[in-house]
């Protein structure tokens, strides 16, 4: 089995934040009241599992966790989201479309919900931005 | 307090295209050299509102902004619910020289963003001698899909909100929340099938970098502006068709994206002015090289 090492726990720390960044915001709860779903989000090699129950983040758990289902990922390496968690990131680094046209980012699954629910995902992925802007 | 009036007037001029009766709802402000704007797929005119509110383009030039037919105030045409709206090469040339023709505009400058620059390069191809320069922003001959479309248009996702949703990270960071959200509520209110229509334009028909080498700058000036964070078309696509023309005059824009006229109205006119300038002028045109 391949160890798993956490090059930049600055990451997991943005991560691990974002049930507090998603459940006080009364804006995005209002944007996906219509959704329950079970997502992954892959920091680098560091799978996180997010249960979304109208829209609220009920649980989220890190990986990797045996047998555990999801129904839509999006995937990057830890640099992609380092970029993409700046404040004002750089071109190609700063939606995760684009990152996906330049092969960063895998967006992977059912993505009905994505797309019924874009701007709803699209801030959701994009929240702990907000710690960055924060820091500064 | 008193209401500012801007302005801006909307009218409706009745156009035949392709042979078929259209009302085309077109706004203007200004006075001086027409300067005929065309919007980006699936939104309309309003994308203009900034440049025909500034003081510094309306003193020298006649702007004028219509909406494509299904697109802003222009009605579909008659018997439009039986049929799959499709934007082609033809269709929006036929579109553009007839709205010129119908306000019988002397030699106007064109400026279009996204499909609509595209259109202007082949507005430079076949149609030079008819224009005074042309402006593409956003434009490029072709540039590499970046998702499947069929989602535009399906009973069970939203239309407007998909189509929100897709092009809200093509505009830069930088943008102010209040200018991409307008940019936004333009694509919300589209009607269904109308972005994805467009976009047959842009993904279907073929490609026709062949005929760049065609375009004699000489004729008619081309300029082309494209926001750095635009990545549908990038900056690399935007200098790769420019390659093919000679004398086409390239500037990439920091911090602005794929609607630099309405989502940062304030950062884009520090590029389009300069143009705008130039061709007035005459100064810095018609170099061959």
């Amino acid at each position: 089995m391949t160890e798993l090492r956490v090059d930049h726990p600055d990451l997991h720390g943005m991560i691990e934040r974002l049930p507090e960044l998603v459940n006080r915001n009364a804006v995005l709860l209002r944007r996906g009241r219509h959704l329950d779903l079970d997502i992954m989000i892959e920091i680098g090699r560091v799978p996180y599992y997010a249960s979304i129950e109208s829209g609220r983040i009920a649980r989220l758990d890190r990986g990797p966790l045996l047998m555990r289902s999801w129904a839509l990922a999006v995937r990057g390496p830890d640099d992609a989201w380092r970029q993409f968690w700046q404040p004002f990131p750089p071109p190609h680094f700063h939606d995760i479309f684009a990152l996906a046209k330049c092969g960063q980012f895998r967006i992977e699954g059912d993505l009905h919900p994505l797309m019924a629910n874009l701007l709803y995902f699209k801030d959701l992925l994009a929240a702990p931005r907000r710690l960055a802007e924060g820091l500064r | 307090m008193a209401a500012t009036v801007e302005p801006i007037v909307g009218r409706y001029a009745n156009v035949a295209i392709e042979g078929r009766p259209h009302r085309i709802y077109f706004e203007e402000a200004g006075r001086g050299i027409p300067l005929v704007c065309l919007h980006t797929a699936g939104a309309d005119g309003r994308q203009f509102h900034h440049m025909m509110n500034d003081p510094a383009i309306t003193e020298h030039f006649r702007v004028l902004a219509f909406d494509l037919p299904w697109h802003g105030k222009s009605s579909p045409p008659d018997g439009f619910q039986d049929e799959d709206y499709r934007l082609t090469t033809a269709s929006y040339v036929a579109a553009i020289r007839a709205f010129c023709a119908a306000l019988a505009l002397d030699k106007p400058v064109v400026l279009g963003c996204s499909i609509g620059g595209r259109i202007v390069l082949r507005l430079a191809i076949d149609h030079a001698a008819e224009f005074r320069a042309l402006i593409g922003l956003e434009s490029a001959a072709s540039q590499a899909p970046w998702y499947d479309t069929s989602w535009l248009h399906r009973p069970d996702v939203h239309g407007g909100e998909v189509c929100a949703g897709l092009v809200s990270g093509l505009m830069a960071p930088q943008s102010p929340a209040a200018s991409r959200w307008e940019t936004l509520w333009h694509y919300m209110q589209g009607g269904p099938g109308v972005f994805k229509g467009d976009l047959y334009f842009y993904r279907a028909e073929p490609d026709w970098s062949a005929d760049l080498a065609r375009i004699d700058t000489r004729v008619c000036p081309l300029h082309l502006l494209t926001g750095e964070y635009d990545f549908s078309c990038t900056p690399e696509d935007t200098m790769r068709t420019a390659q093919h023309i000679a004398g086409a005059q390239v500037t990439v824009m920091p911090e602005l994206g794929h609607f630099p006229m309405s989502e940062n109205p304030a950062q884009f006119r520090r590029y389009i002015l300069p143009v705008l300038d130039k061709i007035r002028t005459g100064s810095g045109e018609s170099q061959n090289g």
